[in-house]
């Protein structure tokens, strides 16, 4: 059977004679003011916006069917497609849910090394958006000086794991590398660079007229709203939903660490702008805190647990290490799981980024669904926007921070 | 994690509930009747007052399952930090559910991936479109009977040209 394309499917958008004068316009799916694919059919009043529908799936890759016949470590290489702005988050997220299923215990330094590079990712995805907000909105220069900083973070990451951008970082109960000193040293360089930076970044922008003039009142969200609409990260923060899972359900080791979470309660695009400003120094906060305390010991977990590969050393002269190194790098074996179902959830630079894997004894999961932000502050677009002008929408997406290969997976 | 006395005013007004624990995390098994009874119960007297994600998963050939469809509900307490799932099982024919849309305005499109993606029906549903694949898309990818290169449907997809559009 032909399939119909979403692009030509009728919207049922109702007809009325007294509405003659409105008139339809697309914007996307390739538009360079979406940043990537997705496509909004707008109704408009002379510039205003009456109605706006959303129309997504222009990136769908089926990644949860994928889940379904890769096994627990080879499915973080599809995680860092989802959100590819801060990789690393995602991949902390995947296996802490794995991790989770499986009831492993991280040892201390993989918990202090996850949680550093989950803010590190945290410091490089507020970047772009509010970078990209910024570029949206006419203000060039903050966006350069945002893509700069930027590219310290993909050394860091490079010197860690090899990779620059599709990271890959974790495994099921470790890490695929150990820390370096370089890596170590590199942290520590952009930990006391970085203010002067954040700083010089608040002064550009936070007071700039056109800036607060395009986004102060732009895409209101009340408090009451954003919970009945699932907002969660900062978009929920932004509107005065104290809501944060690393105070709220600290996982890793985020009770060791000293910081705030930064709220505001006027949810329009300026305080979303804010909260995600706020919260870079509290990352930086808590990865200069990490990096410093950082545990000495292994980073994976011992063999006793059958899931992380063991070191080159404790296969060559001990016969536990020959045995569960065999085990798990034989196609037909891997360590099993229980038949059971669990969630955990991380706080993504975007907001609650959970994973719901089923288990079903072997090492594929049976299921493994993704809870993405995206998706979820997606929904909030045509209510955000209703009312505003054409010019309002490059504000609000970019408020918003619409991934689309997270948004479709 | 969701405070005993919390789980116990659940299974007073929910009898049936059959309530289950794993790793930390509470999962209530409701039958299909009395789940908008239960939604209603948790969001206006517990306080459950975030709807954190719909699910769904497909028991095809699951060891020891005895239903097809298990629809999860994920909630949570913005107030005091708790968590619970709610789930219900389904099996064919009767493929459909009350729609909580009423309850949260953020369950519109998770909804709408579950009937794209599993086929589940929800009923009163103010938009219930496909979302992420096409609209003339017959087949619900993420049942377990559907193969993962697909039916070829991708090869069948119409050309389409400037003057035909």
């Amino acid at each position: 059977m032909p399939l119909t394309p979403a692009s030509v499917q009728t919207h049922d958008i109702s007809h009325d004679e007294s509405q003659d004068y409105l008139w339809t316009l697309n914007f996307g799916p390739q538009h360079p003011a979406t940043h990537t694919t997705l496509r909004i059919v707008l109704k408009l009043d002379g510039e205003r916006v009456v109605e706006a529908m959303p129309d997504i799936g222009y990136l769908h890759s089926g990644f949860e069917k994928l889940g379904e016949s890769l096994d627990y470590n080879q499915y973080v290489t599809i995680t860092d497609r989802m959100n590819y702005i801060s990789p690393m988050a995602n991949n902390v997220a995947w296996h802490g849910a794995v991790e989770k299923l499986l009831g492993i215990e991280l040892t201390p330094r993989c918990k202090y090394l996850r949680v550093i590079v989950a803010e590190l990712a945290r410091i490089s995805d507020h970047l772009l958006c509010n970078g990209a907000v910024g570029l949206d909105t006419g203000a060039f220069t903050f966006f350069l000086y945002a893509f700069n900083r930027r590219e310290d973070i993909y050394d860091i990451f490079e010197t860690v794991c090899g990779a620059r951008f599709t990271n890959s970082y974790t495994r099921v109960g470790g890490l695929m590398y150990d820390a370096t000193p370089l890596f170590v040293e590199k942290v520590r360089t952009f930990c006391r660079t970085f203010p002067k930076t954040l700083d010089d970044m608040e002064r550009l922008l936070n007071r700039n007229r056109i800036f607060v003039d395009r986004t102060k009142g732009v895409g209101l969200l009340s408090k009451s709203e954003a919970i009945n609409r699932s907002a969660t990260g900062p978009i929920a923060r932004a509107s005065g939903v104290t809501r944060d899972l690393r105070k709220d359900e600290p996982y890793l080791s985020y009770a060791d660490f000293d910081f705030k979470v930064p709220c505001m309660t006027s949810g329009d695009c300026y305080a979303r702008y804010l909260v995600r400003m706020a919260e870079m120094w509290e990352s930086l906060k808590i990865v200069e805190q990490a990096i410093e305390n950082l545990p000495s010991g292994p980073v994976d977990v011992g063999i006793d647990e059958r899931t992380a590969l063991p070191g080159k050393r404790q296969v060559y002269s001990t016969i536990e290490g020959l045995i569960s190194h065999f085990e798990l790098t034989m196609s037909n074996r891997g360590f099993t799981t229980p038949h059971e179902e669990s969630y955990a959830a991380i706080e993504s630079p975007n907001g609650e980024l959970g994973f719901y894997v089923v288990g079903n004894g072997t090492d594929v999961a049976y299921r493994a669904r993704c809870r993405p932000p995206s998706y979820i502050h997606f929904a909030l677009f045509p209510y955000l926007i209703k009312g505003h002008t054409l010019s309002d929408i490059v504000a609000v997406l970019g408020s918003l921070n619409i991934i689309a290969a997270e948004l479709d997976r | 994690m969701i405070r005993p006395e919390t789980l116990s005013q659940l299974t007073a007004a929910v009898p049936e509930a059959r309530p289950s624990e794993f790793r930390g995390q509470t999962r209530v098994v409701v039958p299909r009747e009395s789940l908008a009874a239960a939604l209603k119960l948790l969001r206006d007297e517990l306080k459950f007052d975030l709807l954190v994600d719909i699910t769904c998963v497909d028991y095809l050939n699951y060891r020891d399952a005895t239903d097809r469809f298990g629809l999860v509900y994920l909630l949570a307490s913005t107030a005091s930090n708790e968590r619970v799932a709610i789930r219900v099982f389904l099996n064919e024919p009767e493929l459909s559910v009350p729609s909580a849309v009423p309850l949260w305005e953020g369950a519109n499109w998770m909804e709408r991936e579950v009937w794209d993606m599993f086929g589940i029906v929800f009923e009163g549903h103010p938009d219930h479109r496909r979302i992420l694949l096409p609209e003339g898309f017959e087949a619900h990818p993420l049942r377990k009977d559907y193969p993962v290169q697909g039916r070829g449907e991708r090869h069948n997809l119409p050309v389409l040209t400037r003057k035909g559009s």
